[in-house]
């Protein structure tokens, strides 16, 4: 796999004066789908409208597949494909004009055959004849997924496609997008939920304040970052711990009846086998134990708030 | 050339005059009609004639461009501006489209629109009062032209506005005014000689009177002052937009 979008050292600083993006440099994998986490104002649909060529660059270059988004930005528009975060649809045309339009925007010959199936299964077929101002929110977000795939991108940007839109309609999108990925598109959502970026993506890339603090693997990432906890679950409660124990550092909650140690689990030694032995050594009865991973969540906001 | 967008845009937007037909095509000609009862017939019925022509046919040339500059103004500054008003300029501005394929779109659009109207306004005119063209071959140029670079400003207005107010300031502040002042309703020489030399100041001049040259043979000014004004004119616009998509200015941050 090599990548089919490069970014380096983007930039952006706005007519007022705030700086978006501080010298970015992304590469974008061809196939994958790549989660781009950040909080509000992280400079995510900054960096995205770049790429599509909805926001000029301060200085950097982007090339998609080889072609240069401003010297060659035919080759490379064509290529992309852009589900914005706003609703922002047209107001009085018909589903099935509004589609076809970007279609016919994007240099290709009219196709009806594949906007009823791209209508199909985005549920929208039975739409497909109503005004757009009819539609309910929802169906306006899968409107515009519809109007970016009738051109058939091999790159598709979905800038927070999943914000405001209720669980099963969520689930849907997720299945849309993993569909898409087996069909070999490439795949780059923004998102502020972490769930999101876990359940889909292959890689994941953190952005805050403007600057990628990191783009790895999920899983890598998970277990790099990932620090796991043991829960020692006893059957009665202690009121000190022992002074055999001292050193583990051990939480004690649940009115002393939950002893959580915590570790690298990535660790050669992780000192669980050692720690078991000194707790019973020390007369403590266990009842259960349980180990837990940290979330992306919890990785996410240690890595943002130790960059700001 | 990306014909299938510029194809693409041309129709989104002569399907917008569909659906509004009432306001783009009828109210025109309604207008226009009442000025020819007001004006050709009720007061032109005491005014004998002008330079030799009955006062209704006179004042034909001059309600075609009235319409036509403010039609051609207004078209392609709403079918610009909506967009950028909406947010779905986004799709425009990604898209593998030139900027001038997409001049090309919302222009031809708006002109077509415009030259349209003017064939309507010209063709009820004729029911009021008979017409002879004297020039028919530069008549269409004239209407064409016309219709392109007022179409052209009017994207350049589209553009620039940020808000409906100034959408609306150009074409009813600047067009209007112009047109009634460019002779419309009367000949230059009618009037004193100091606003004759202040009235070649008035760009419009220059378009109805060509115009009125190409339906009577009889001119203000030279035809050939026209034909530069309004070449002048389309190429100031041309300059404008070209320096417009290469800044980004109002399109993008």
């Amino acid at each position: 796999m090599g990548s089919i979008v490069s970014v380096q050292g983007v930039t952006k600083t706005y007519a007022s004066g705030h700086q978006a993006l501080h010298s970015v440099d992304l590469a974008i994998q061809e196939g994958e789908i790549l989660a781009l986490l950040g909080p509000n104002g992280a400079g995510k649909t900054t960096l995205i409208s770049i790429i599509c060529g909805i926001v000029n660059a301060s200085s950097g270059s982007v090339t998609v597949a080889g072609y240069d988004i401003v010297k060659q930005f035919r080759e490379a528009r064509r290529l992309i494909g852009i589900v914005p975060q706003e609703l922002t649809t047209n107001s009085f045309e018909t589903v099935w004009d509004d589609v076809s339009f970007s279609r016919g925007l994007h240099g290709c010959k009219p196709d009806p055959a594949l906007i009823e199936r791209i209508l199909k299964d985005l549920s929208l077929w039975d739409k497909k004849d109503a005004t757009i101002m009819t539609l309910s929110g929802g169906m306006k977000r899968r409107l515009l997924i519809a109007k970016a795939l009738s051109y058939q991108p091999r790159i598709l940007f979905l800038d927070e496609p999943t914000a405001g839109v209720d669980v099963t309609l969520r689930k849907g999108m997720w299945e849309t997008v993993s569909r898409l990925r087996d069909e070999g598109v490439t795949i780059i959502l923004t998102t502020h939920y972490i769930e999101e970026a876990e359940e889909m993506a292959d890689r994941v890339g953190v952005i805050s304040q403007g600057r990628i603090l990191l783009v790895e693997d999920k899983q890598v990432l998970m277990q790099k970052l990932g620090e796991k906890s043991l829960s020692i679950i006893l059957h009665e409660p202690v009121e000190a711990l022992p002074e055999s124990l001292a050193h583990y550092q051990l939480e004690r909650t649940d009115n002393g009846r939950i002893l959580t140690y915590r570790y690298d689990g990535n660790a050669e030694r992780t000192g669980i086998t050692r720690l078991l032995g000194d707790v019973a050594a020390a007369g403590l009865r266990l009842k259960d134990l349980q180990t837990s991973q940290s979330s992306l969540e919890e990785i996410f906001v240690n890595l943002v708030s130790e960059a700001s | 050339m990306n014909w299938q967008a510029i194809k693409a845009i041309y129709f989104f937007e002569m399907n917008r005059t569909r659906r509004t037909i009432l306001q783009s095509i009828i109210s025109p000609v309604i207008s226009t009609s009442l000025y020819f009862v007001v004006f050709g017939a009720a007061i032109g019925a005491r005014i004998e004639s002008v330079e030799g022509i009955s006062y209704a046919a006179f004042i034909v040339p001059g309600l075609i461009m009235l319409s036509l500059l403010t039609q051609s103004v207004t078209n392609a500054a709403f079918g610009i501006y909506f967009p950028k008003f909406t947010g779905t300029i986004y799709e425009i501005l990604s898209a593998p489209v030139s900027p001038w394929e997409v001049v090309l779109g919302y222009v031809g659009a708006a002109a077509s629109k415009s030259l349209i109207i003017g064939l309507i306004i010209l063709a009820t005119a004729n029911l009021f009062v008979p017409l002879e063209i004297a020039h028919p071959l530069w008549m269409m140029t004239f209407l064409v032209l016309t219709c392109i670079s007022f179409a052209l400003l009017g994207f350049i207005i589209g553009i620039w506005a940020d808000n409906f107010e100034k959408l609306q300031l150009v074409p009813l502040l600047i067009i209007t005014p112009m047109v009634f002042l460019g002779g419309s309703f009367y000949s230059i020489s009618m009037l004193p000689p100091a606003w004759q030399t202040v009235t070649l100041f008035n760009p419009v001049v220059y378009l109805i009177s060509g115009f009125r040259w190409s339906f009577f043979g009889l001119a203000d000014v030279h035809v050939g002052w026209s034909v530069l004004a309004i070449a002048v004119f389309l190429v100031a616009c041309m300059v404008a937009i070209h320096k417009i998509f290469s800044s980004g200015y109002q399109l993008k941050p």
